[in-house]
């Protein structure tokens, strides 16, 4: 087991029985997620290099690398790692995660 | 067990939702300044704005038995301007002297811009220089990391800001410790979809203690859930925490933060 220091007032298996039913159903949505990207009609070939499926295949990847701290790793992932300020806000919004081709802008990965 | 909610715009929620949230032990909220949906065409929109959040609201609040205070300044979503942005900040000194105003937010980020971190910095200053305290507001998803260094870095740089007297707010798993490591008060906002949830915010209060954090709804005109506090407290409760964390979090943290102003007169 990771040495994560325990903090839970749960002991593991009431928090397994508390909480597997609704990550069950989160784990089979992530997957239908997947399946339904590569059923979907590959108009533009960009899918599986959409910046933000790239980011989102490397953090499934740390779900199962029985490390600590996956919450915190994976936002890393989705995050700008860049540190100057952009010249202008492009938008309101936000993406979800960071893309490289368009936002080398900032400087300083 | 009542509860604070210390961040929720509730001129984008109906009359009810004040109803709701005294029913589940809301005695008190505070409304910081942002965008609302649209870009503002005039200064005077703004004008508008500030005296509808610190005349009209407190009296809706009040129908309820809920306390409204609230926070001025202009919003990064509407700071791409600057000499749009400077016409609003001139109006924010006459309304921080009115009686519910608790100080300057939420001012912070949206974009990580250069013109946004020059409204930020010119916002600190006016905090400052007013000895108010300060609510900020960190950037979403990919740009919260980001936003929340370059803001706690405009902070330090300014040099006459006690970081006991600044609320950095919408923290996540990716942000919190920096956030209290600098000194600061964190703040987790509770959102069905896209941010934090109860669950997280528990596990996020497991993982680095509840000192110098609170959690709030943010509840506004998007998708959101102005029960969210009351929501958390049940988590805690079902996970097995104990009253005193329960209401060290939702209501003893953000009692202290805000008492700092000698307007916040919320009874312990
Ligand atoms: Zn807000």
């Amino acid at each position: 087991m990771p040495d994560t220091q325990p903090s839970c007032p749960l002991t593991q298996q009431e928090t397994i029985d508390l909480y597997f039913m609704e990550h069950r159903a989160k784990l089979l949505d992530i997957a239908a997620f997947l399946d339904r990207v590569d059923r979907s009609n590959p108009d533009n070939s960009k899918g599986a290099d959409d910046f933000r499926m790239k980011a989102f295949r490397a953090a499934v990847a740390h779900l199962t690398d029985n490390a600590p701290d996956r919450a915190r790793r994976i936002q890393e992932i989705f995050s700008d790692p860049t540190t100057d300020p952009i010249p202008a806000a492009p938008m309101k919004g936000a993406l979800g995660a960071w893309d490289p081709a368009t936002g080398q802008q900032g400087g300083k990965p | 067990m009542k509860y604070i909610d210390p961040h929720i715009h509730m001129v984008s929620r109906t009359t009810d939702d004040y109803q709701r949230m005294a029913l589940a032990g809301c005695i008190a909220v505070t409304e910081p300044a942002f965008w609302a949906g649209f870009d503002r065409s005039s200064p005077q929109g703004f004008f508008d704005y500030f005296t509808l959040l610190t005349d009209s609201e407190p009296k809706r609040a009040a129908q309820f038995g809920i306390d409204h205070y609230c926070w001025i300044c202009i919003n990064p979503k509407e700071s791409e301007d600057p000499g749009f942005a400077r016409e609003v900040i001139a109006l924010i000194p006459e309304f921080l002297k009115k009686p519910t105003v608790l100080g300057v937010g939420e001012i912070g980020l949206n974009k990580n811009s250069r013109n946004e971190l020059t409204i930020l910095e010119e916002q600190i200053a006016l905090a400052a220089a007013h000895d108010q305290l300060i609510l900020v507001h960190t950037p979403h998803l990919e740009d919260k990391l980001k936003g929340t260094k370059l803001i706690i870095d405009a902070i330090k740089r300014n040099g006459d800001i006690d970081p006991g007297r600044v609320l950095i707010d919408h923290v996540e798993e990716h942000t919190v410790k920096h956030v209290l490591d600098h000194g600061f008060w964190a703040g987790m906002t509770l959102y069905p979809d896209t941010k934090c949830t109860p669950q997280r915010a528990a596990d996020i209060i497991e993982t680095y203690g509840a000192e110098r954090l609170w959690i709030n709804s943010a509840g506004d005109w998007g998708v959101s859930d102005p029960l969210a506090v009351p929501k958390c407290r049940l988590e805690m409760k079902r996970r097995g925490h104990g009253e005193d964390i329960i209401k060290k979090i939702s209501f003893d943290n953000p009692r202290t933060f805000l008492g700092q102003s000698q307007r916040f007169t919320v009874d312990a």
